[in-house]
């Protein structure tokens, strides 16, 4: 079937106008997400059916301005030009426009109206504009903008159909205005450019590349037509300062008079400005002592949700897959079959969904505090201390989430419009001590530091409390590191809007809360899932103990075994009371068979073979080859370390609850010594060796795909994952060495 | 005559000049920081930066090594 080309909108305008709400409004649930290759920015494209005729709807990144300085910035221009390969120009292009706030929000819209396409202006927030005095003649204002505007209330779904019509209308006249035109010299110098680079290069670009110093067309046209047309540019430049009209400013003020000149006799402003809820709340919300109170308050219950009320949730999470787990394989015939399916399958898709708690609790609180206009207040108190290490405000709650999890925190770094500043928060994320690291730290200081009649009582959750210390001062100073190498650039803007609060939509809120789960699940799930196989396969093969080649497998033997024990449960319900003390002795003692069989199975896995060949490398960590065995096994996910050194040191889960499993296991790894030798294998620095390693080293395959999703790109996750271990590396080294020069 | 970020919270001023034209001064001129508009300031963080101020029918913040590039005559208040 031939596939016949519908026409096609783009949605353009500011951050904070109700653009995606409008998005949303017009294509409904009918969208899917996309990224061009080489940029981080999302766009959303959907489709809507108007009298008959479908119309594709892209919507394009929030932005104040089409001057580009990034690949990220220049999405925009290159959708609206028909740049991308495959992809023709759209039809209309609509801007959204807040009237509340209507000479900045038209700026946009005066550039893209030089862009050559059909322009029509939603005009968005009437009531907030009413409620602030103002008011405004639209039929004017379309008049003298020379482009259609339609009141919408986007929120609340008015105004749609006559948005839809203007659109269609615009479509089938294709109707153009100009915009502004610049001072006579700026212009002739944009002719001389134009003649000079010919007709492959639009006009509007020619003019982004006069008034963007340093800009991003630059460096696409240096490369293009040779470094020498910077010169050209320079010296035009030149001529411009002379003849009064000089860069970047000819621009702005070319601009806002025209619009000044637009809007003059069609919005009438009140004599005195009224004082609005925004600035009452903004009295308290900013100000430097309650604004803070209320934003620890805030920020506390945003930690306390993803930390502790998730929880239940995430146990339910697991529960369900260990139920599921027993449904499917309980009656499946033993074999390497069954077990990838239940030890690989089910369990690596339960490691997947075990984060969607977190992650749609988070988002949803990021959402309402981003649409009912907070986020920008805290960002707003938190820049200058994330600017001592680089960053910016916004980069404040990604960390602070990254301490309960670092994949919804990575995510949530989106929030971060600057590239250099959004990198350096999602590489420095995964150092924040994350809760799958607590249970490490609850079991080596408890083991260690937590007998009271050697140690203080408040030794144990110090030595953790100084686990978390290490990921709060090095993150940031990476981060310092980082903006000074990896992602040096200009100094970053920080110029943000502090939009108009407003009550938050509850459907938005859901809507992003469902989306981060679901982007979370397809994309990084399927890595995730993928490592968790392999880390699978590694311990299960090969099946064959070396020892006794030719004889049963260890699933089999552990099949029969676990057989036995079935079959001796099942007859302990017959049984009088000295058969039952006889029948339960037979059961502990196949129990303890199949952790002896485990232990083996796993010591002569690929797995421990490798942490055997790697033993020198991790002895001068004060680690033997079951700790490496541990900490390799632990690199999809750090967690496993837990029962990994469970297996190692045959102390089976059974029944006990977590608490009394950590003591059991704590206990047992007291009585161990080095292989052939009776010095203990766990001092104090070798416990504080692996908590700093465990601290430090990026031992989750989550966050490395939540990297390469965020960053598009899989050099991140590559560098995050070697400084990371490097670092761990490193610090555990040197805890172990001062250690044990200490005594 | 000073620059923005000199002004204490709760006044005015008339803005005369954006300096620079790198990203920075071209981002002040976009969000309407231009010649002859007048400016509030609003607040200052904790720290005493970033600096939020009112401009153009909207509220904006800047951080004061931005905010040092404007030039304001200060005054009249408008009340």
């Amino acid at each position: 079937m031939l596939a016949t080309r519908h026409p096609v909108i783009a949605l353009v305008g500011n951050p904070n106008t109700g653009k995606t709400t409008l998005f949303n409004a017009l294509a409904g649930m009918n969208q899917r997400v996309g990224n061009y290759p080489g940029v981080t920015v999302e766009t959303k494209k959907g489709r809507f059916k108007h009298r008959g005729q479908t119309v594709e709807v892209i919507d394009l990144p929030g932005t104040y301005s089409l001057a580009a300085r990034s690949p990220d910035e220049m999405v925009a221009v290159d959708v609206i030009l028909g740049h991308n390969a495959g992809e023709q120009r759209p039809d209309v292009v609509v801007t959204i426009v807040d009237a509340s706030n209507l000479e900045r929000n038209l700026y946009l819209t005066t550039q893209v109206l030089e862009l050559g396409v059909p322009v029509v202006v939603a005009l968005n927030m009437m009531d907030v504009a009413q409620g602030q005095g103002l008011n405004i003649d639209v039929p004017r204002l379309a008049r003298n903008l020379g482009v259609p505007v339609v009141p919408v209330q986007a929120n609340k779904g008015k105004g749609l159909e006559d948005l839809k019509d203007a659109v269609a209308e615009t479509i089938a006249a294709k109707t153009q205005s100009t915009g502004p035109s610049f001072p006579e010299p700026f212009e002739k110098e944009v002719v001389t450019l134009h003649g000079r680079l010919g007709n492959g290069v639009e006009p509007f670009l020619i003019r982004r590349l006069l008034l963007d110093v340093g800009g991003y067309t630059e460096q696409v046209l240096s490369t293009r037509h040779g470094a020498h047309l910077l010169e050209e540019v320079k010296t035009a430049r030149h001529r411009l300062t002379e003849a009064g009209c000089s860069v970047p400013g000819v621009e702005a003020r070319t601009r806002y008079a025209w619009i000044r000149n637009a809007t003059a006799d069609c919005v009438k402003r009140p004599a005195q400005r009224p004082v609005s809820w925004t600035d009452r709340l903004d009295r308290v919300l900013t100000h430097r002592i309650w604004g803070t109170v209320i934003f620890l308050g805030l920020m506390f219950l945003v930690f306390q949700s993803i930390f502790f009320w998730a929880r239940p949730l995430m146990d339910l999470v697991g529960g369900g897959f260990d139920w599921l787990k027993e449904v499917t394989t309980g009656d499946m015939e033993p074999g390497p079959l069954r077990d990838l399916l239940g030890e690989g399958v089910i369990q690596g898709i339960g490691g997947v969904l075990v984060f969607l708690p977190q992650i749609l609790i988070l988002f949803a609180f990021i959402a309402i505090l981003e649409d009912c206009g907070y986020m920008a207040r805290a960002a707003f108190l938190m820049d200058r201390l994330m600017a001592r290490c680089g960053l910016n405000g916004k980069s404040f709650i990604p960390l602070l989430s990254s301490m309960a999890c670092a994949v919804p925190g990575i995510m949530a770094a989106r929030v971060i419009e600057n590239r250099r500043d959004r990198f350096a928060t999602i590489l420095v994320a995964p150092l924040m001590s994350c809760s799958a690291r607590l249970p490490v730290y609850i079991l080596l200081a408890g083991a260690f530091l937590g007998d009271t009649d050697v140690y203080p009582l408040w030794l144990p959750g110090l030595a953790i409390f100084g686990m978390y210390c290490i990921g709060l001062v090095l993150a940031p100073l990476i981060a310092f590191l980082l903006k000074r190498t990896l992602l040096k650039g200009d100094a970053p803007v920080f110029v943000m809007e502090m939009p108009l609060y407003k009550k938050p939509a509850f459907l938005q809120v859901a809507r992003r809360s469902v989306e981060a789960g679901w982007m979370f699940v397809r994309r990084a799930g399927t890595i995730i899932l993928a490592s968790m196989i392999v880390i699978w396969a590694l311990l299960y093969f090969p099946t064959h103990d070396a020892a006794n080649a030719n004889g049963v497998s260890f699933p089999n033997q552990r099949a029969k075994l676990e057989k036995e024990i079935d079959r001796a449960k099942k007859s302990l319900k017959n049984a009088n009371a000295e058969e039952k003390e006889q029948i339960e002795a037979e059961i502990e003692k196949h129990e303890d068979e199949i952790k002896v069989l485990s232990q083996r199975w796993k010591e002569q896995s690929y797995l421990g073979q490798l942490g055997q060949f790697i033993e020198p490398a991790v002895v001068p960590l004060g680690w033997d080859w079951r700790i490496g065995v541990g900490a390799l096994a632990s690199f999809p996910a750090r967690e496993v370390i837990v029962p990994t050194l469970g297996l190692l040191f045959g102390v089976g889960e059974g029944d006990a609850g977590e608490d009394e499993y950590l003591t059991q296991l704590g206990s047992q790894m007291k009585k161990e010594n080095w292989r052939g030798t009776s010095v203990p294998l766990f001092t104090i620095p070798t416990a504080f060796s692996i908590m700093v390693f465990f601290a430090l080293c990026c031992q989750c395959a989550s966050t490395l795909a939540v990297i390469k999703r965020e960053t598009n790109s899989w050099a991140w996750p590559a560098f995050t994952f070697v400084y990371m271990t490097v670092l761990a590396y490193v610090a555990a080294l040197f805890v172990y060495q001062v250690g044990m020069l200490i005594g | 005559m000073t620059t923005l970020d000199q002004l204490k919270r709760g006044e005015h001023g008339i803005v005369t000049a954006v300096a620079g034209e790198d990203a920075i001064g071209q981002r002040l001129l976009e969000m309407g920081l231009l010649e002859g508009e007048e400016v509030e300031v609003l607040a200052f963080a904790p720290l005493g930066d970033p600096i939020e101020i009112r401009i153009r029918d909207y509220r904006l913040s800047l951080r004061k090594a931005e905010a040092a590039r404007v030039s304001v005559q200060p005054g009249p208040a408008t009340q």
